[in-house]
C-alpha cells in the first residue's frame, strides 16, 4: 500500500488538523517550555535544585520506580495465571484488572481511603504516609504490565516449555531461560509505562498524599501549590522536568521496540 | 491487540502511537519467532537430557506435584493481591454509598443527595463537556487517522508521534499549559481575547479544551491500525468505477472502521467523564460555578460531607463499569469486522 501524495481537499483539511491541534497541544506545551525558562537558566535551575522542590521531584521518581518494579513481579505474575491458569471465576479477574484505567483518579484515591484511610475496618491508616503514596500508585498502574505481558505470553508456544521441561528442566529453569527472555520487552514495555503514569499521577494522590514538605509532596501536587500561590515560572519548571522525563521513557521505550521489531 | 489498546487507552501514556501501530500489531508473532531459535539452544545446552514420556502428556503446568503448589500459590498471591488493592475497597465504597449515617440511610438517602441542585449541575457540567470533548476528537481524529495512514506528506511521522503525546503528559502540566497559554491576565493570548471577551480559563471552554487534550489521541490509537489493515484496494475499486471521494469514504471506508470508531468514542467518553487533574487546574471549581463530578467529589470529600462524596463517586463509578462493559462487548464485534 502506498500512500498517496496530499490532494488539495486532504491539504486543506491537513491545515485545519494542524491549526486545531497546535492550540489544543502544541502552543499550551510550548508556553511551559518557554515559561519556565522565561527568567533563564540559572532561575530555572535555582528553581528545581530549592531543596523542597528536589525532595519532591526525588520522591516521585523514587516512588514510581518502586511501583514499575512491583508491577513487574506482580504484574507479570497476574499474567500468568490469567493465560495459564485455569479456575472457576477467572473471568471475573480481567474486569478487575481494567477497573483502576476505568475509575476517574479521584475516585480511585477515594476508593483506597475507603479501606486504608481514616475509617478503615482493618485499622489501617495511610494518609499522609509514603506507604499511601505508593499504593495509589500500585493501584492506578496496575493493567500496564498485565495488558502487555498477556498477549505475548498467549502467543508463547508452550511447546518450548514443554520441551524445556522433558530435558529435565526445573519449573525455575525454564521460566528463566525459556519464558522470561521472550517476555522481557513485554514487561520492559509494560514497566515503563507504568512508570510514566506513576511521575505524573495526580487525581489519586489529592486525597491520600498529606502534601507535607520532604515528606509526602511529590511533584504534581508540588506543580498545583506553585500555581495556587501564583508562581507560575516555578510551576511550569516543575512541569518541565515531568514532561522531559515522561518524554525520556517513552523515546527510549520506542527505540527498543523498533529493535525487537527488526530482529523478526 | 484490543486487550492493549483497551487497557492503555483509558489514561495516560502508552506509546502505542500511530508509528508503532504495525510493529505493535504484529509484535507478539515477531516476538516469538525471533526469540524461539535464541533461546532454544542456550536451554538444551545446558540442561542434562533425563527424558521423561510422563511430562509430555501432562502439558504445560502442574506436570509434578511441585509445580502444582508454585501454581496454586500464585494463584493465591495474585487473588490476594487484586482483592486487598482493588476489590475490597471498591466495594466498601459502594456499600458506604447506601450506609446508614445518622439513623437516615439507605436508597432513599442516595436518592435524596443524588437530587442536590449542585449534584445536576456538576454531571451536566462534566457530560456537556466530555460530549464536546468526544464530537472533537472523533471528528479530528478520524480526520488525522485518515491523512496519516491513506497520505504522505513531510513531517507525517513527526506528526503521528506528536499526536499521542498529550497521554503522557500529567494532568496538572495540562491544566497549567493551558492557563500559561489562554489565561486573561497572564496567557499569551490574555490581552487577545480580552479585547474578544473570550473568557476560556475559569469557564466551561478551559473545562472543553482541558478534556479533550488528555483525551485526544484514544480515537486515533483504534482508528489507525484498522485502517493500516484494511489497505486500500476496495476504495480504488470504487474510486475507479466511477465512486467519489465522499461517496468511497461513505460507502467503503467508513463502515470498515465503524467499529473502531465506536470503542475509540466510548473510551475517550469514559476518560473525559472522569477527568479531575487538567480541570481542577482550569476551573474554578465552586459549586454552580465550573465543579464538575470529579471536582465535587473532591469538594464535598474535604468539606467532610463524605457521604455525598460517596455518592457522586459511586455514580461515577457506574459509569466507568458501564463504559467497560459496552467495551468488552463490543470488542468481539470489532474483531470480526476488521
Amino acid at each position: 500500500m502506498k500512500p498517496d501524495t496530499l490532494t488539495r481537499p486532504a491539504a486543506a483539511g491537513l491545515g485545519l488538523a494542524l491549526l486545531w491541534f497546535s492550540i489544543l497541544v502544541l502552543i499550551p506545551l510550548a508556553a511551559i517550555v518557554l515559561s519556565s525558562t522565561a527568567g533563564g537558566w540559572q532561575q530555572f535551575i535555582g528553581t528545581i535544585t530549592d531543596p523542597q522542590t528536589f525532595a519532591a521531584l526525588r520522591l516521585t521518581i523514587l516512588q514510581a520506580l518502586g511501583a514499575a518494579l512491583v508491577n513487574v513481579v506482580l504484574g507479570t505474575a497476574i499474567a500468568w495465571v490469567l493465560v495459564r491458569d485455569r479456575f472457576p471465576g477467572k473471568a471475573v479477574l480481567e474486569v478487575i484488572i481494567d477497573i483502576p484505567f476505568a475509575l476517574p483518579t479521584i475516585v480511585a484515591g477515594l476508593v483506597l481511603l475507603s479501606l486504608y484511610g481514616p475509617e478503615s475496618p482493618l485499622g489501617i491508616n495511610v494518609v499522609n504516609t509514603q506507604q499511601g503514596i505508593f499504593l495509589a500508585l500500585l493501584f492506578v498502574t496496575l493493567p500496564f504490565v498485565v495488558r502487555t505481558v498477556q498477549p505475548v505470553l498467549l502467543e508463547l508456544d508452550q511447546d518450548v516449555e514443554e520441551a524445556a521441561a522433558s530435558l529435565g528442566a526445573s519449573r525455575f529453569t525454564t521460566f528463566r531461560r525459556v519464558m522470561l527472555p521472550a517476555l522481557m520487552p513485554a514487561i520492559t514495555a509494560g514497566a515503563s509505562l507504568a512508570f510514566a503514569r506513576a511521575i505524573s499521577e495526580f487525581g489519586a494522590l489529592v486525597l491520600i498524599s498529606g502534601n507535607t514538605p520532604f515528606v509526602t509532596e511529590v511533584a504534581s501536587l508540588k506543580i498545583l501549590k506553585f500555581i495556587e500561590s501564583d508562581n507560575r515560572a516555578a510551576a511550569a519548571s516543575v512541569a518541565l522536568v515531568l514532561l522531559v522525563v515522561s518524554l525520556a521513557v517513552l523515546i527510549a521505550l520506542d527505540i527498543l521496540q523498533r529493535k525487537v521489531a527488526r530482529r523478526g | 491487540m484490543a486487550d492493549t489498546s483497551w487497557s492503555t487507552g483509558l489514561t495516560t501514556g502508552p506509546t502505542a502511537g500511530v508509528t508503532d501501530a504495525p510493529a505493535r500489531h504484529g509484535s507478539p508473532t515477531d516476538q516469538q519467532s525471533t526469540i524461539r531459535p535464541g533461546v532454544t539452544p542456550p536451554a538444551t545446552a545446558s540442561v542434562p537430557v533425563k527424558p521423561s514420556t510422563r511430562n509430555r502428556k501432562a502439558g504445560g503446568a502442574g506436570r509434578n506435584g511441585g509445580g502444582h503448589v508454585v501454581r496454586i500459590l500464585l494463584r493465591l498471591l495474585v487473588i490476594g493481591y487484586l482483592f486487598f488493592l482493588v476489590v475490597w475497597p471498591v466495594s466498601l465504597v459502594v456499600l458506604r454509598t447506601f450506609a446508614p449515617v445518622n439513623d437516615t440511610g439507605g436508597f432513599d438517602a442516595f436518592l435524596t443527595r443524588i437530587s442536590d441542585p449542585a449534584f445536576g449541575y456538576a454531571f451536566g457540567l462534566t457530560l456537556t463537556a466530555a460530549l464536546w470533548a468526544v464530537g472533537l476528537n472523533a471528528v479530528f481524529g478520524l480526520g488525522i487517522s485518515l491523512l496519516l495512514v491513506r497520505y504522505s506528506f513531510p513531517g507525517r511521522r513527526l506528526l503521528s508521534a506528536l499526536v499521542d503525546l498529550p497521554m503522557s503528559v500529567s494532568p496538572v502540566v495540562v491544566g497549567l499549559a493551558l492557563v500559561l497559554a489562554y489565561s486573561s491576565n497572564q496567557g499569551w493570548f490574555g490581552p487577545l481575547l480580552e479585547s474578544l471577551d473570550w473568557q476560556i480559563i475559569f469557564s466551561t471552554p478551559g473545562i472543553v479544551l482541558a478534556t479533550t487534550f488528555v483525551s485526544l489521541p484514544l480515537v486515533i490509537r483504534e482508528i489507525v491500525p484498522v485502517l493500516q489493515e484494511i489497505g486500500t484496494e476496495q476504495e480504488l475499486a470504487a474510486r475507479s468505477l466511477g465512486a467519489g471521494a465522499v461517496q468511497t469514504f461513505l460507502r467503503i471506508t467508513l463502515p470498515a472502521i465503524k467499529w473502531a470508531l465506536v470503542y475509540g468514542v466510548v473510551l475517550s467518553l469514559a476518560r473525559a467523564l472522569g477527568e479531575f487533574g487538567a480541570v481542577k487546574i482550569v476551573s474554578q471549581g465552586a459549586s454552580f460555578n465550573g465543579e464538575t463530578a470529579t471536582l465535587l467529589v473532591a469538594n464535598r470529600y474535604g468539606n467532610f460531607d463524605e457521604a455525598s462524596a460517596y455518592a457522586a463517586a459511586f455514580l461515577l463509578v457506574l459509569i466507568a463499569i458501564t463504559a467497560l462493559v459496552v467495551v468488552t462487548i463490543l470488542r468481539p464485534s470489532k474483531e470480526h469486522r476488521s
